[in-house]
């Protein structure tokens, strides 16, 4: 320990200015960021024919991220998370059902019901620790599942919910068959939501649902109210989970009781698993790879798409423990040592 | 703010029983403002579950816990936090997955207020990572401000440990074994970082090395089998024979 510490500073000079740039803590938008941007606005252009799937893949991915906020950020595993996505859906769809059709105000309202229920069942999750907490979220899952199929005057049970239609965008762009207003709505919704995420990440508030990640003993002893930031994490999260479920019932019109159910939670937790939890981009790149690979794998055998993908999560959990984009980064930190070890090797050889 | 001969820190009959074992029992305790005091004691004595008391981690059975004259045994651990009082960890209680900078910067957040600001933006924060720059300096951590704080060596991990605990600011530090697991000549060092903290911070200390203790404490307390045996200045502790009978392997009283 002695011979890398840094000496002792006159200590007369008490306000040391800011010497280096603070580590880690940048957080302008980088280029591989505008890149993907960019992408996301190219299906538009080049591929008008797979707008509605790809309006599928952005909505799991903003459902993911909701669910990255709490996982990846607060450490609290869930296996509930569909049904804030649920209720947002069916907010969302009795409105437009019961002559409400305008899409925005629809999605704020399903934002802020589904804020409600996660507000209210986030006592129970933060309460718990481990097995229990985990056991909480799929209760609140199932409970509401069972709740929607069994009040089927109002859901239509296991028929869904059917009759719904979406006004004009803005009162300008009506939402065609071929999806293009709807892809349209879903990005630019995605977006919004996405610096909103993205800010918090890189505020206090995100370094601290961190801090409880990595260590909650310790930031009681910080000083931070624990209890506090977890609920008012969860109810972000739910609320943002609900603008997923409200975009997918506004642009494909129809709400189901799959979107309460079991196989949404977990498969976001798959997308999170193979995209890197807590990266933010995670949840973007592992729903594109999900539904990529589930279209593959149905091709295989359309019944047992699971198993292959069950095989694939046993790999990357494996080797891969930060997903796609935690590889990645590994990967180039290396690549990027290597180069600085060879660049300062030859201009050792010429010194010596 | 604490009238001038209030104690920064008074525990009074506090008690902490689990299930038949009393692993505190009545132990009454003042610190004046800027104490220096070590609490000692054999394995098994109950210094931790004593420091425990007072941070608000567990609840005493009975008893109560001042601080500068206001009582807080009802207060939760982060409100004792909010009033100036803060601990250290015997076993290293850190953020693994943040870098050293990122550790202290979320310390350092939540002393200033800002922990929960969302819309603020931590590259931004000028005055706190000045905050923290210091602290690195205080600590002679600087150079490893960027290193993920697992891949530190164990004795900058100590240092970090003390480090968290300053970064809020403590009017009152209770250190539960700063310097355990650490070779001697780096637990000299960790006390001279100790020692160098001015007197507005209240000290109590736990310690096993007696060399140590005698050289940092200007006030001892001994704690045997939850009890507390005496208290006195290093010198009455020295030559007190019930001590020296406990440490010497003799029956506790």
């Amino acid at each position: 320990m002695s011979s890398d510490v840094v000496p002792p500073v006159d200590a007369s000079a008490s306000a040391p200015p800011i010497v280096a740039r603070a580590p880690g803590l940048d957080d302008r938008f980088g280029r591989l960021e505008i890149v993907f941007w960019l992408l996301a606005i190219a299906p538009l252009l080049v591929l008008p024919d797979y707008l509605v799937l790809a309006s599928q893949v952005l909505i799991a991915a903003l459902f993911a991220l909701s669910l990255d906020l709490i996982l990846g950020y607060a450490g609290i595993v869930s296996l509930g998370h569909a049904a804030f996505f649920g209720v947002g859906a069916y907010v969302a769809g009795l409105l437009s059902v019961r002559g409400h059709a305008e899409p925005l105000s629809g999605l704020v309202v399903a934002a802020l019901a589904s804020g409600v229920v996660g507000f209210c069942t986030s006592f129970l999750v933060v309460g718990g620790h481990g097995l229990t907490r985990l056991m909480v979220t799929l209760a609140v899952g199932l409970s509401l599942h069972e709740a929607a199929n069994q009040a089927s005057s109002v859901t239509g049970g296991t028929d869904g919910l059917s009759g719904m239609e979406t006004s004009d965008l803005l009162s300008l762009l009506p939402f065609d068959m071929l999806g293009k207003t709807a892809y349209l709505y879903v990005l630019g919704v995605c977006f919004v939501v996405f610096l909103l995420v993205r800010r918090l990440v890189h505020s206090p508030f995100g370094l601290s649902l961190r801090g409880i990640r990595e260590n909650e003993r310790r930031m009681h002893a910080l000083g931070a109210p624990v209890q506090r930031r977890l609920i008012e994490v969860y109810t972000l999260a739910a609320a943002l989970a609900g603008v997923a479920g409200a975009l997918s019932a506004q642009t494909t019109e129809f709400v189901g009781l799959e979107t309460l159910g079991f196989d949404r939670s977990a498969g976001a937790l798959v997308m999170l698993v193979l995209g890197g939890a807590g990266r933010l981009y995670g949840a973007f790149v592992g729903s594109c790879l999900f539904m990529l690979l589930q279209s593959v794998f149905s091709d295989i055998h359309p019944a047992y798409w699971q198993f292959w993908m069950g095989c694939l999560v046993m790999l990357i959990a494996f080797f891969a423990r930060g997903g796609i984009l935690g590889y990645a980064s590994d990967m180039l930190m290396r690549l990027r040592e290597r180069r600085a070890l060879s660049a300062a090797a030859p201009a050792a050889r010429t010194r010596a | 703010m604490t009238g001038g001969d209030q104690p920064a820190l008074r525990a009074v009959g506090l008690s902490k029983a689990f299930g038949a074992f009393r692993a505190n029992d009545g132990v009454d305790l003042a610190l004046a403002g800027g104490a220096r005091h070590a609490l000692i004691g054999p394995n098994g004595a109950g210094k931790t579950t004593f420091v425990n008391l007072l941070t608000g981690r567990l609840a005493p059975s009975s008893g109560d816990v001042f601080i500068g004259g206001e009582r807080v045994t009802a207060l939760p651990e982060h409100a004792r936090v909010g009033r100036g009082m803060t601990r250290t960890f015997q076993i290293n209680a850190l953020f693994d997955g943040l870098s050293v900078f990122e550790s202290l910067l979320l310390a350092v957040c939540q002393r200033r207020g800002q922990g929960a600001r969302w819309w603020r933006r931590l590259s931004r924060l000028d005055a706190e990572q000045g905050d923290v720059w210091r602290l690195l300096e205080q600590l002679r951590l600087g150079a490893d401000a960027a290193v993920l704080t697992r891949h530190l060596p164990y004795g900058k991990r100590r240092l970090l440990e003390i480090g968290l605990a300053l970064a809020t600011g403590p009017r009152i530090l209770l250190l539960d074994e700063p310097a355990s697991g650490i070779p001697a000549a780096e637990s000299r060092e960790m006390f001279e970082v100790i020692a160098a903290l001015p007197r507005s911070v209240t000290l109590l200390f736990i310690e096993h090395d007696m060399g140590l203790v005698f050289r940092f404490a200007e006030r001892i307390s001994v704690l045997v089998a939850g009890r507390l045996l005496c208290e006195g200045t290093p010198d009455e502790i020295a030559k007190d024979g019930r001590v020296r009978e406990v440490y010497l392997g003799g029956q506790a009283p």
